[in-house]
């Protein structure tokens, strides 16, 4: 219990992916949502430095060896700002249309 | 006075998660998900990913979240508009059970699970989540990903202008 090993970090991983599925299943506010999924990313960024730094193979077949997982974050990185600054684009078109972020309203393709 | 930390930023991360999905206000939601970003740094430096624990703290905590809150001050939603809440003890109960058994499944799938040697102990790589030893991965072996990455961030900016400005 008092040495801190990848399982620890792997099972803080699945709890907070969990925390996040539940929010984007669970809330109607699209902002809350889209904040579930950053939570979403978080985890998954958490898996793969834990399996960085604890990997499963002694010798990583890949070339860059066992750091490509610190890679692997980098562009989720990147990508998750991609993602928030568009979806907070089309929340804002959506708002002025509808004037309601409720996504339980937003149930038709044309309007 | 690894696993104290551990725990004292375990504890931090699953907290503020939860008060993202819980709390009733977004901008409340949002402050939480920031300290949650803060807690998640430690955690990556206990895992020895210092240049990761850096980029969250300034991309994510910073630039993300500042993003989020400015949407959440723009669209200025009333008491009325933000939705009633139904939380329930049953609900609450439900959530407490889904994480518990998460974690156990989680627990006693990976527990039998034989993990090579800790590579930051090992000191195979010097300097291991350093900016020169990712830096070295990131510009020799994914070098088109990252320019591609570059195109994407652009194509991003254009769009969200697009997207939210109306007319041009």
């Amino acid at each position: 219990m008092m040495t801190i090993g990848p399982v620890h970090y792997l099972v803080l991983g699945a709890i907070l992916f969990t925390l996040g599925a539940a929010g984007v299943v669970l809330r109607r506010n699209a902002v809350v949502v889209l904040m579930s999924v950053e939570l979403m990313l978080n985890a998954v960024n958490l898996t793969f430095l834990a399996f960085s730094r604890f990997p499963l193979v002694q010798n990583a077949p890949m070339q860059g060896g066992i750091l490509q997982g610190h890679v692997a974050v980098f562009f989720v990185i990147a990508t998750a700002a991609a993602e928030a600054a568009v979806g907070l684009a089309i929340i804002i078109a959506v708002f002025r249309s509808r004037t309601s972020i409720n996504v339980d309203e937003f149930d038709s393709l044309k309007f | 006075m690894e696993a104290v930390l551990f725990y004292i930023f375990a504890i931090g991360v699953v907290v503020a998660g939860a008060q993202v999905v819980l709390r009733r206000n977004p901008i409340y939601g949002a402050v939480s998900l920031v300290a949650c970003f803060f807690f998640l740094a430690g955690i990556y430096v206990l895992l020895s990913a210092h240049l990761i624990a850096i980029l969250q703290v300034m991309v994510y905590a910073g630039a993300v979240m500042v993003l989020f809150v400015f949407v959440i001050m723009l669209l200025n939603l009333k008491e009325e508009e933000l939705g009633e809440m139904h939380v329930t003890t049953m609900k609450g109960i439900g959530l407490a059970a889904v994480l518990v058994l998460v974690g156990f499944i989680a627990w006693k799938a990976l527990t039998p699970v034989q993990f090579a040697r800790d590579m930051a102990v090992n000191e195979q790589i010097h300097g291991f989540g350093g900016v020169k030893a990712v830096g070295n991965v990131l510009y020799r072996s994914s070098v088109l990903p990252f320019e591609v990455t570059s195109l994407l961030l652009l194509v991003a900016v254009v769009s969200a202008v697009v997207i939210a400005k109306g007319k041009i």
